[in-house]
């Protein structure tokens, strides 16, 4: 599960509000208490961000605004506002009046928390309070799931929530732009493992459904109802059209119906080609996939079912699971990532026996296949996404600690970032080096540029010389002339002469003249004027020559200049 | 003649643009490029980036053609040249601006987009076109069905050279004295359109687009129609807000991003309403009861509209009204070739509508009532009146259909099916074309004819209460906004009235926008910054000096320390100084302040120096230092020291007079 704070520029951010599904104590909820003892969280949160609608991202929403209290801004995209109360009523559900416990939030509180929730449109710019923003992208991964990037000052984090890197048959891939955050907080659910193309996947699972029906058993698949579920009938309904299949596919709980509407509203968050031809065929309409009743599980012969949750812990699934589990012609696919604990975990393992409630057990005697169909990025997604936004730091989280350290290593050995993989309740501090954002005054900064040519030098970088003013809360840059109009000052000038005397016996003004051409063809390269009113410049070095009154041949000769020179020996 | 006319279809008009000087890049330039306020196309030059505002297809001269039937009808190839009575064509071609150059061209909304094929196709055109998905998608149907209705009119033949003006001279009426009809175009294709298209980028609402580094634009909800946007266009120090075409209303959109137009420079306004006297809901009841008058006495209704924006809006109303007006079993028709794309698409948009509507889909419903409509079969779509239509198609019934200018399209068959019969009606509700023009070449009419334009957008009264909101230190506008209207001149509340008032523009006038830069934003490198030395000046304000390396890269500018010169080896030193230009070394700080007096001489005393001779001047002070034979003028602004040849004297003397100054 996920929940991860974030204090970035004095704000704390919290991405995310997960609930663990492999507990059925108070270890299933994050433990606030790293943030306040007492009090609410309203007063130490700036907003929480939630990624997507999965229960182990927003399952402890309720509990921690209702319960906990929080009363600030809530932020998720429009799909996940909509499906996620409909998740948390599903599974309050099954916890409260199933399994009959308490200590659990109600209905009332759900949608007491949805109405702090602010809905987010993808790219849009979104200033929480005057310093914090952000900006969601599109993840993948489910409908309306979102990477979220989060900016206070010069500094910024992306979190990705999960996400996918290639497009499924209704999901797009995730993608963001280049925005260069200081840490990149990444899923690594898949963290090593480069599933094999997404073609070979589906034909495998094809097949394996074919072959059990055509031997007449029956295919149980756990999935959550909304996500991967849509896909599969998809792939699933196209197939049967194909091979003009009789065998019926049935789809539990009410919750279908209405899914599949979810899909038709928000066609715009899924892919290019459903979104194409969706005015002429509306993908999600379904003529194979039927409602399943409880009493069907009964009936001989095949039948495909699909059932929720996924992970086989609870509800219409796993008792559908217990009906079927002694026959070896049936068969369950498990079509995504089950949490420790979890009777999906425990089979997938190859646990045979399993202890049920009340001291029984069962015997696993039906076929048992996993099929890694959860839309997560792989490694290569994952160092897909690096690529394109390039960060400065990376943060692996919602993973298993060996195959995060695997990744960490390649991260770190490909991109030369530094990579951290916090256990839960460990705290990682980034230290980041921004940039000092200052008002330049334009007349300085045509001035510089017109020096400077239109192309740098790189063996002779120009120095640009300005005053910066810093006054309340404005950082600006000016010229030294402007700084000292503007703050009322007179400048003071320190000017220094030095008197030389030298014996020439020509008049002052060949003297001078003289001393004008000597100059020029010592001093190569610097400014040197004769000027009109009888004195010499070498830059700004003033030369007068005057003779003295005692000896015309002793001439004398006045070098005059400014503090502001930069010395030069001749 | 008028069958040249005729035969040479709808030609619609555009402006032809050609090279102009390339204008400084620090100013910002406005030009205008069409004279019709609600279907603007202004070109902004801001900060080296050339950015178009929309490109709007003025349609109105098409009412200087024949109607096109879709079958051909004798009466109207029998009529002897008809034009409209008061053709408005004032366009003229100018020479303003070089097409290619354009970097960007900003979408406000879908109506707002209709000549972007003639912009961005053959004209070396290589920016991005910047628009919301809803204005992407629905804007595609718009010139979809404008092409359709196009090119499926039979024309025998098409002709062009009526353009050539001496035979222009010979046509009748407004034609003859119509200017510059060679800049008319003819109608795009549909490979153009989806090439013009395929330059867009969406975004989304607030979302911030970044160009060149330069210029940042985002668009805000305006309230007007799906995905309707206006635009900043702003830098750091300067905030450009470009209004077109928002609503105050609420009806089925976003409602209207106000606060952000806050603190605008100049905010240039556009698509005010056409309908300034005309209330919106006061016309949609008109529309419902002469509906339901012409249904109950067995009439049928001719809606022309645009096949997306008011007419959900209808849909819904007639949606509450038909129960309660008995009206339940009267088939609603749809005729467009994209009529249901434009409802499906209305309904998948959910971010984009007003708040009601988007609770609707979280339900999840279809958030606009057609749906029900369509699913009880009381509405019913068509692509076309051929096919389906034909056999299904039962009286009395409501048609909405299109073109509004009755010129072309599935309307042109009603009028001629329906126009002879007083028990029918048509109801117009654009406000795009005079509906006396319209109707002209199908006079003599026995339909009844209703006028209730909708028009939602901001009506004076409202703009005025906004820019009060809003305060923009300069507002820019056609020049259509600052007088009354023509027809209803004792009207002064039907325009701008504003301090400082607004500055008008006409079509193709360029205008230097009031704009005083004077700051740019640089960025001061971790390292630099922790080296600088800020010393407080005055309370609360700090000075620091800055020596740093500027850098210009993609129009952003960062200051870096100035990197430590290469060591050079000792031998060379003396003979590199003189033969290479000076090496600029770390300045030296102006100076500010002055030595006083008393405190001067005491610091002397302490560093040796006894023996001063102190003289009063008209100024200050000269300083006479005996033994050193050195003179030091101390005056209110400045100081100078005199003295030969003894550097470690003159070194001492420059740090103490120094220690009394303020150094920046």
């Amino acid at each position: 599960r996920s929940c991860i704070l974030v204090s970035i520029g004095g704000k704390n951010i919290m991405l995310d509000c997960g609930m663990h599904m492999g507990y059925n104590d108070d270890r299933r909820f994050p433990d606030f208490s790293y943030i306040t003892q007492n009090g609410r969280l309203t007063d130490f949160l700036d907003c929480v961000i939630i990624s997507h609608f999965h229960l182990d991202h927003c399952g402890a929403l309720p509990f921690m605004s209702e319960m906990v209290g929080y009363d600030g801004p809530i932020y998720m995209t429009h799909p996940t506002k909509a499906i996620c109360p409909i998740l948390l009523e599903d599974f309050r559900k099954i916890t409260v009046d199933k399994k009959g416990e308490t200590n659990f939030f109600t209905s009332q509180m759900i949608k007491d928390c949805m109405k702090k929730v602010v809905p987010l449109n993808l790219h849009q710019t979104v200033q929480v309070d005057d310093e914090l923003e952000i900006k969601a992208y599109y993840a993948g991964h489910v409908l309306g799931a979102a990477m979220v990037h989060i900016k206070v000052g010069s500094e910024s984090v992306v979190y990705t929530g999960d996400y996918n890197m290639t497009p499924d048959r209704h999901l797009g891939a995730a993608w963001i732009d280049k925005c260069r955050p200081d840490i990149l907080i990444s899923e690594s659910t898949y963290a090593t493992t480069i599933r094999d193309s997404k073609r070979c996947r589906e034909r495998d699972f094809l097949k394996k459904v074919h072959e059990s029906i055509e031997r007449g058993g029956k295919v149980l698949i756990p999935v959550f109802a909304l996500g991967r579920a849509q896909e599969l009938c998809i792939l699933l309904e196209t197939f049967w059209e194909r091979m003009n299949l009789k065998a019926p596919i049935y789809f539990s709980t009410g919750l279908t119906e209405k899914a599949n509407h979810y899909y038709k509203l928000f066609i715009t968050w899924t892919n290019q080609k459903i979104r194409k031809t969706f005015v002429q065929r509306n993908m999600f309409e379904f003529k194979h996939i039927k409602a399943f009743d409880r009493s069907y599980a009964d009936n001989p012969g095949p039948m495909v079912v699909f059932a929720t949750p996924g992970m086989l812990h609870a509800g219409q699934s796993l008792q559908i699971f217990k009906k079927w589990a002694g026959n070896e012609k049936n068969m369950v696919i498990m079509p995504g990532y089950c949490v420790q604990g979890t009777i999906g975990h425990k089979i997938l393992n190859g646990q045979r026996k399993l202890e049920m409630e009340g001291r029984s057990t069962l015997d696993v005697k039906l076929q048992v296949e996993y099929m890694s169909f959860s839309a997560h990025a792989d490694a290569k997604g994952i160092m897909q996404l690096i690529r394109m936004a390039e960060p400065r730091n990376m943060l692996l989280v919602h993973g298993e600690a060996v195959k995060m350290e695997f990744l960490k290593g390649k991260i770190e050995q490909e991109f030369s970032i530094d990579c951290y993989m916090p256990a839960n309740g460990e705290t990682v501090t980034v230290t980041t080096n921004p940039s000092v954002p200052v008002d330049i005054s334009l007349n300085l900064l045509k001035r510089e540029m017109a020096l400077g040519g239109p192309l740098p030098d790189p063996k002779k970088p120009r120095t640009m010389h300005g005053t910066l003013i810093m006054k309340e809360n404005s950082l600006k840059l000016v010229s030294s002339e402007q700084a000292l109009k503007e703050l009322g000052l007179n400048e003071h000038q320190l000017r220094f002469t030095c008197r030389v005397q030298l014996q020439d016996p020509h008049s002052d003004t060949d003297t001078l003249h003289r001393i004008y051409t000597h100059l020029k063809s010592v001093l190569k390269g610097y400014t040197i004027q004769h000027l009109p009113d009888g004195t010499v410049m070498v830059e700004s070095i003033v030369i007068k020559v005057s003779s003295s009154t005692e000896d015309p041949n002793t001439k004398v000769l006045l070098l005059s200049w400014s503090y502001q020179e930069i010395y030069i020996y001749l | 003649m008028l069958h040249v006319l005729y035969l040479s279809g709808v030609i619609l008009l555009f402006v032809s643009l050609k090279t102009f000087p390339s204008v400084s890049s620090f100013h910002v330039f406005q030009y205008c490029l069409s004279g019709h306020p609600t279907l603007p196309c202004n070109v902004l030059k801001f900060k080296s980036t050339t950015i178009m505002l929309d490109c709007g297809l003025d349609t109105t001269s098409v009412l200087n053609f024949l109607p096109l039937p879709l079958v051909h009808s004798p009466r109207l190839s029998k009529l002897p040249g008809w034009v409209s009575k008061d053709g408005t064509l004032n366009l003229e071609k100018k020479e303003l601006l070089d097409l290619s150059t354009i970097d960007v061209i900003l979408i406000s909304n879908y109506h707002c987009m209709m000549a972007l094929p003639y912009i961005t196709e053959h004209t070396g055109f290589t920016g991005t076109v910047y628009a919301t998905e809803p204005t992407l998608q629905i804007g595609r149907l718009l010139m979809e069905e404008l092409v359709n209705f196009m090119e499926r009119v039979p024309k025998a033949q098409s002709a062009t050279c009526w353009k050539n003006k001496e035979i222009q001279r010979m046509l009748p009426g407004p034609l003859k004295d119509a200017v510059d009809v060679w800049t008319w175009k003819r109608s795009y294709s549909m490979q153009e359109v989806n090439s013009a298209l395929s330059k867009v980028q969406l975004v989304g609402y607030s979302q911030k687009v970044e160009l060149f580094g330069a210029v940042q634009v985002s668009p805000l909800s305006s309230g007007y129609s799906l995905g309707s946007s206006n635009w900043i266009i702003q830098s750091h120090h300067e905030k450009v807000s470009y209004v077109s075409g928002s609503s105050l209303l609420t009806t089925h959109p976003q409602p209207m991003d106000q606060s952000s137009l806050k603190n605008s420079d100049v905010l240039i306004l556009t698509g005010l309403t056409q309908m300034p006297t005309a209330n919106p809901d006061g016309m949609l009841g008109e529309f419902c009861s002469n509906l339901a008058m012409t249904i109950r006495a067995g009439g049928n209704v001719l809606v022309p509209c645009y096949s997306s924006g008011v007419i959900y809006d209808l849909l819904e109303c007639l949606y509450q009204f038909i129960e309660s007006a008995n009206l339940g079993t009267t088939p609603f028709y749809f005729i467009s070739p994209v009529a249901n794309s434009s409802l499906e698409f209305s309904q998948i948009f959910a971010e984009w509508l007003c708040h009601n509507k988007q609770s609707k889909v979280y339900l999840p419903e279809p958030p606009f009532p057609h749906a029900e409509l369509i699913q009880t079969n009381k509405l019913k779509h068509y692509p076309s009146i051929h096919g389906d239509f034909s056999s299904e198609f039962r009286q009395p019934c409501v048609v909405f259909t299109g073109h509004p200018s009755l010129r072309f399209g599935d309307v042109v068959h009603f009028m001629e099916l329906w126009g002879k019969s007083s028990l029918n009606t048509i109801i117009f509700t654009e406000p795009d074309f005079s509906y006396l023009d319209a109707l002209a070449p199908y006079q003599p009419l026995a339909m009844k004819c209703v006028y209730c334009p909708i028009d939602t957008r901001l009506n004076f009264h409202q703009v005025s209460k906004l820019l009060k909101e809003v305060q923009p230190l300069h507002v820019v506008c056609p020049e259509q906004y600052t007088q009354p209207p023509l027809t209803q001149s004792h009207r002064s509340d039907l325009m701008l009235e504003l301090q400082p008032p607004p500055m008008p523009y006409r079509r193709c006038s360029v205008l230097n926008l009031p704009f005083r830069r004077r700051y740019e934003r640089v960025y001061i490198m971790p390292e630099l910054a922790n080296s600088l030395v800020p010393s407080e000046i005055k309370p609360g304000i700090s000075l620091a000096t800055v020596s740093a390396v500027l850098h210009s890269k993609d129009n952003k500018h960062t200051l870096q320390s100035v990197p430590k010169p290469p060591p050079v080896p000792p031998s060379k030193k003396r003979k590199r100084v003189i033969e290479e230009p000076p090496v600029v070394l770390a300045p030296k700080p102006l100076l500010s302040g002055a030595v006083p007096l008393e405190a001067f001489l005491a610091t002397l005393q302490k560093h040796g120096i006894t023996e001063v001779k102190v003289e009063e001047t008209a100024d200050g002070h000269i300083l006479h230092l005996q033994a050193e034979d050195t003179l030091i003028q101390l005056e209110e602004d400045g100081t100078h020291i005199v003295c030969d040849n003894n550097e470690p004297l003159r070194t001492t003397l420059r740090d103490l007079v120094l220690r009394f100054l303020q150094k920046l």
